[in-house]
């Protein structure tokens, strides 16, 4: 350990990541003053007194390049090593939040620390869950090819997801189907991976088309096979079962689950999200959960809007091809888009900057993931590979759902753009990943346990 | 190790690349193909305040402004600064109370939201102004700012000048390629709006930037797109101030109107409708009520009667017929006819108010006597004219000539909304007679002394008096000689009044006759008694039968006889004879125009004339009914037989509707049919008089 630490360092370390990340970092923080951009103060006395978030943001880099070198000199065995004791402890800490947590933004995720700081242990659980995960697959006892060793992996995921779901922050629970990259790569049956997407494809179906209607197409469908399967149905009787089966599965996820899920799981607000994604109204008082808190408290719940998507829509659209140029974001001066410091940081840069900064900017991120997956596929140590595609579905998935939420293409949900987004918390936690990952590739010629 | 996997590293970055693919789609989508967002971006960030310059002037013949601007303060608030304001002390300059103080920052709010200026109370009153800018300081959050409004210093020439009124959804609609927008000022009725694009010059525009609460952050990328606002250029018209105040004075108490034209050019000298109303009280903070009770008059004093005011031309017709019947060869001025009192030569005799013999011997004389039975004849003679198959042939000859002379159609001045009146189509009276082989000219005999259906409007009436004394041509009557600095566009505007109208082939001696004819009115005729100090006039007399009432008082005129200068239509309705008030009224207006004064004699004349109340009984009845001061207010009285759907016109003119509850809207139009058979009834009607 410590006698290859001083070629170690340097040596094994990729350099193109270390420099996407610096550079990521640092448009993060120029999007951020964009945001904050006031024309009649001035910009630097407002930053060197550390008040305005860029500043802080800036601060919190620093700080977080400390954290990246630390994380670089220690030895990569603590991380196999400690991978299911930070788990369980991160577990203990997001139950702890029920008990300790303060609330912030209307989800009681976040414990105090010193210093008006604060931490949300289910931001930091990604990182121990990626840990963990990659540990336990990475168990010589382990075949990833059972169905047994896929419901524990999927149970792994499934705690903190729960956990945070008790929290109000769908959104990080989301991030936590992100391992399924992970699982894939090591040996998850495709048609998992099918089923879940005919799934997505059916729910998105039910809100386009009328319920009855889709039930009938999806009913001459079935019907359609039958017919051209004929001759085979004579000999395999099972056929019939199967695609019987299948149908009814269809038709009950469109006719009930779907609905049930819209109705009596989401929050009225989150409903609505949806169906504004495809330019569709949503009816409050089906929901169950505002009729309930209607009883409770009297008061009709507001109506909710799709304000946010619309001014971030019209922020981004108004960049044009060119952009308007930096600084010169009439959107972004006159803060029109909600929460653009953090989940909406994209629609300054979308602003400013056009198309042409928009399509750069996703060609540094798809830069980036690409080669995570290049040191993922470099990796000896299933456990590096596991943890690295871990890392590579928590950065996409936040990536693609982040932006995709601004330009309307996803129903609204509050997670941050990584290394863009304003907020200490998601900067630490991307950075860990990211330089644990560099770490565990340093000593990609290693067998890690 | 699971190296049998390794495959799935590529499906997992054609995953992420079909993702990121569908991101940049969507990305085309909104920032290359569509620019809704760009648009709805500036809507929401740049504010544009549009920098109004002022309206051009308009000036009468001696360079006297009819129409200018004036600054009017309106008291302004910004309710999130309005902190600590001493409401009493405001409340009693405005003499309201506090509750409609707090009524007013809660409509503020609304209207402009806590952090922008919202108007308090528009239009203040000069003593008002004074007292609130001393105490100012008391007020925080308030402020007066200033305002262009229009001013008519000489309170004339209301419906000639029209006024600005702030442009309502349907206008908006109609001009929507203009650039008007919602609370901007547009000339709604007169010259004010027809020469709108002139008088308005050019608006300038500076941008803001301003934030999500409307808050202005600053000029929009430092002014370098605003546009400086240019003013309106000014109009020189050819209006004689004082004419047109003696014209609405002398028709005041009155129905009626006047027009004198300048022959030479064309240009109007004077235009008065009467009721008028007083301009200025449609500027400022008047104007809401005054509007309301002027739509409602009964008399509609918005109403430009000269203009579109449509009347039996009566005995004033009679020149023109005359003209007809020479040009045709029908009749030499020699002609005569012998009337004893009435004209049978149709079955039902028609009046004549003279019967000595010899009073038509000639043309000359009949004219001046103003004889029925003569014009009766000769119109018969144009409309059977042998040189014609048929009475239609005949008829659509005459219609023709009418036509020429100005009658039934348009004129094309320059204001808005003028009417063509009526000379009736052969359609018309086939429709009431039947197949015109079975009608001929007894069947429209009045035609011929300006009755029947025939109606004319002031205007063409004056315009028929300029057609005269220049020996048959005229210009297109209009009120604007020229335009501050003209531009090409401009001048081709007004190109259309700088021409000759020379439609007819009439030879000038027979204008000559008709002259002299004219002018034997004014010596022993109808009108003798009626003097121009220093001129020599030519002048024709009317008394109009129509179904309203008492017969309409006209008098046409030019003067002076050799070198005529002005031309006179004046028309009183229901007053009586045409040389008994309408006559001295253009007696008095040709003296102020050629003299620049009246004598001191016909000063007295003007003043008593001025005081005469003719108003019909009908209308003074309803404003006793009414209980409300003379001159604004309303019934359901209809004054002649086009008093149309009014209040439609008055829509369309962009004037505010407004709807009270005791007052029913105007009747509807009367039947035209029936009313104008009454002047093909026979004379045994003893209350009809024919003309004389």
């Amino acid at each position: 350990m410590s006698s290859n630490y001083d070629n170690n360092f340097s040596k094994g370390t990729d350099l193109a990541v270390i420099v996407l990340y610096m550079l990521m970092a640092c448009i993060g923080i120029l999007a951020i003053f964009m945001v904050e951009y006031n024309p009649n103060t001035d910009w630097a006395t407002s930053f060197i007194s550390g008040k305005t978030s860029n500043s802080k943001q800036f601060f919190f880099l620093i700080f977080c390049s400390f954290v990246a070198i630390f994380i670089l000199l220690v030895d990569s065995k603590v991380f196999t090593a400690l991978a299911n004791i930070l788990f369980a402890s991160g577990l203990l800490l997001m139950l702890a939040t029920f008990v300790i947590g303060k609330e912030i933004n209307g989800s009681k995720s976040w414990i105090p620390i010193a210093g008006g700081f604060n931490l949300q242990p289910a931001e930091l659980c990604k990182i121990f869950t990626a840990l963990a995960l990659a540990k336990f697959i990475s168990r010589p006892e382990t075949d990833f090819t059972k169905i047994q060793s896929h419901l524990i992996a999927g149970a792994m995921i499934a705690m903190p997801a729960i956990l945070s779901i008790g929290q109000h922050e769908l959104g990080l629970a989301l991030v936590y189907s992100a391992f399924i990259f992970a699982m894939y790569r090591e040996g998850l049956p495709p048609f998992i991976l099918i089923i879940l997407l005919s799934f997505a494809i059916l729910v998105i179906a039910t809100l386009l088309v009328e319920p009855t209607l889709l039930a009938i197409i999806l009913s001459v469908i079935a019907g359609l096979i039958l017919l051209y399967l004929g001759k085979r149905l004579k000999r395999n009787k099972q056929l019939i079962i199967i695609i019987i089966g299948i149908w009814m599965v269809c038709v009950g996820t469109v006719r009930f689950a779907v609905p049930y899920i819209f109705n009596n799981v989401l929050e009225c607000y989150q409903t609505t999200r949806i169906y504004s994604m495809v330019g569709k109204e949503y009816d409050c008082g089906l929901n169950q959960k505002a009729a309930a808190s209607f009883v409770e408290s009297g008061k009709k719940s507001r109506k909710p809007d799709d304000y946010n998507v619309k001014q971030s829509k019209i922020a981004i659209g108004s960049g044009g091809f060119w952009g308007r140029g930096f600084l010169k974001g009439t959107q972004t001066r006159g803060k029109y888009v909600p929460e653009q410091n953090t989940d909406f940081i994209f629609t300054s840069i979308g602003e400013a900057f056009g198309f042409v900064g928009t399509f750069t900017f996703l060609g540094l991120y798809l830069f980036f993931l690409f080669r995570l997956i290049r040191i993922a596929e470099r990796q000896r140590s299933t456990f590096s590979r596991v943890y690295a595609y871990s890392v590579v579905g928590i950065f996409f998935f936040h990536i693609a759902v982040n932006i995709s939420m601004t330009i309307g293409l996803f129903p609204v949900v509050g997670i941050p753009l990584p290394l863009i987004s304003y907020g200490g918390s998601s900067l630490l936690t991307f950075t860990a990943l990211v330089f644990i990952l560099l770490r565990l590739d340093a000593d990609r010629q290693m067998v890690l346990r | 190790m699971s190296v049998y996997n390794q495959n799935r590293g590529g499906i997992i970055q054609i995953i992420i690349g079909t993702i990121f693919f569908l991101i940049v789609a969507q990305l085309v989508s909104l920032q290359v193909v569509s620019n809704k967002y760009k648009l709805a971006a500036d809507n929401n960030a740049i504010f544009r305040k549009i920098i109004y310059p002022d309206r051009g002037i308009i000036y009468d013949r001696k360079k006297r402004a009819l129409l200018e601007n004036t600054i009017s303060y309106d008291l302004v608030v910004i309710p999130n600064e309005a902190k600590g304001v001493d409401t009493a002390a405001l409340c009693n300059i405005l003499h309201i109370d506090k509750a409609e103080y707090s009524k007013r920052i809660v409509e503020a709010i609304i209207k402009n939201t806590r952090v922008k200026a919202g108007v308090f109370e528009p239009f203040l009153m000069p003593e008002i102004y004074a007292q609130l800018n001393e105490n100012l300081y008391r007020f925080p959050g308030f402020s007066l700012s200033e305002r262009s409004i229009r001013s008519y210093p000489y309170n004339t020439a209301a419906l000639v000048l029209g006024y600005v009124a702030e442009v309502d959804v349907k206008f908006l609609k109609e001009h929507e390629s203009e650039g008007y927008e919602m609370g901007d000022y547009a000339g709604m009725i007169g010259l004010e709006k027809n020469y709108e694009t002139v008088l308005m010059g050019q608006r300038g525009v500076k941008r803001f930037l301003r934030d999500n609460k409307g808050k202005i952050q600053g000029p929009y990328e430092k002014g370098e797109f605003d546009t400086v606002a240019v003013a309106g250029k000014n109009l020189y018209t050819s209006i004689d101030v004082q004419v047109q105040q003696l014209a609405e004075k002398l028709l005041q108490n009155k129905i009626g109107s006047a027009v004198a034209i300048n022959p030479k050019t064309g240009g109007v000298i004077a235009m008065a409708s009467s009721p008028s109303y007083n301009p200025n009280l449609l500027t400022g903070s008047q104007r809401r009520k005054t509007i309301g009770r002027l739509l409602l008059d009964t008399a509609r004093p918005i109403y430009n009667r000269a203009i579109k005011g449509q009347y039996p031309p009566g005995s004033t017709f009679k020149p023109l017929g005359a003209l007809i019947a020479l040009d045709e060869g029908l009749i030499t001025p020699n002609y005569g006819y012998n009337c004893f009192g009435s004209y049978g030569a149709c079955g039902d005799p028609r009046k004549c108010e003279h019967h000595n013999a010899g009073h038509a011997a000639n043309l000359q004389l009949a004219l001046a006597y103003s004889c029925n039975s003569y014009f009766l004849q000769v119109f018969r003679m144009a409309i059977d004219n042998p040189k014609y198959k048929s009475a239609k042939e005949g008829y659509l000859k005459w219609k023709e000539y009418m036509n020429a002379f100005g009658f039934g159609r348009k004129l094309g001045i320059d204001l808005p909304s003028e009417n063509k009146a009526n000379i009736p189509d052969t359609a018309r009276y086939n429709k009431d007679f039947g197949n015109p082989k079975y009608w001929n000219s007894c069947y429209m005999l009045t035609l011929g002394i300006g009755q029947d259906r025939m109606t004319a409007t002031p205007l063409q009436l004056a315009n028929s008096m300029a057609f005269i004394a220049n020996g048959g041509y005229y210009y297109t009557p209009h009120f604007v000689d020229s335009i501050e600095s003209e531009t090409e566009d401009e001048a081709a505007q007004l190109a259309q009044f700088r021409k000759k109208q020379k439609i007819t082939k009439i030879p000038k001696e027979y204008f000559d006759v008709i002259k002299e004819g004219m002018h034997d009115v004014t010596v022993y005729g109808t009108a003798a008694f009626i003097k121009v100090p220093g001129h020599e006039y030519c002048a024709k007399t009317g008394t109009a039968q129509n179904p309203h009432g008492k017969n309409h008082s006209l008098f046409v005129c030019f003067a002076p006889k050799d070198n005529p200068k002005i031309a006179v239509a004046v028309i009183v309705e229901n007053a009586g004879y045409g040389s008994t008030w309408a006559g001295p009224i253009g007696g008095l207006l040709m003296e102020q125009y050629l003299n620049d004064t009246l004598t001191k004699e016909s000063q007295l004349k003007a003043d008593n004339l001025a005081q005469v109340d003719l108003m019909p009984q009908a209308i003074k009845n309803w404003y006793v009914q009414n209980n409300k001061s003379a001159y604004l207010t309303p019934i359901e009285y209809n004054n002649d037989e086009l008093s149309d759907v009014w209040d439609m016109e008055m829509l369309a003119e962009g004037v505010v509707k407004t709807k009270t509850k005791d007052t029913a809207p105007p009747a509807p139009l009367p039947n035209t049919d029936k009313t104008n058979k009454d002047s093909l009834l026979p004379i045994t009607d003893k209350k009809k008089k024919l003309n004389p």
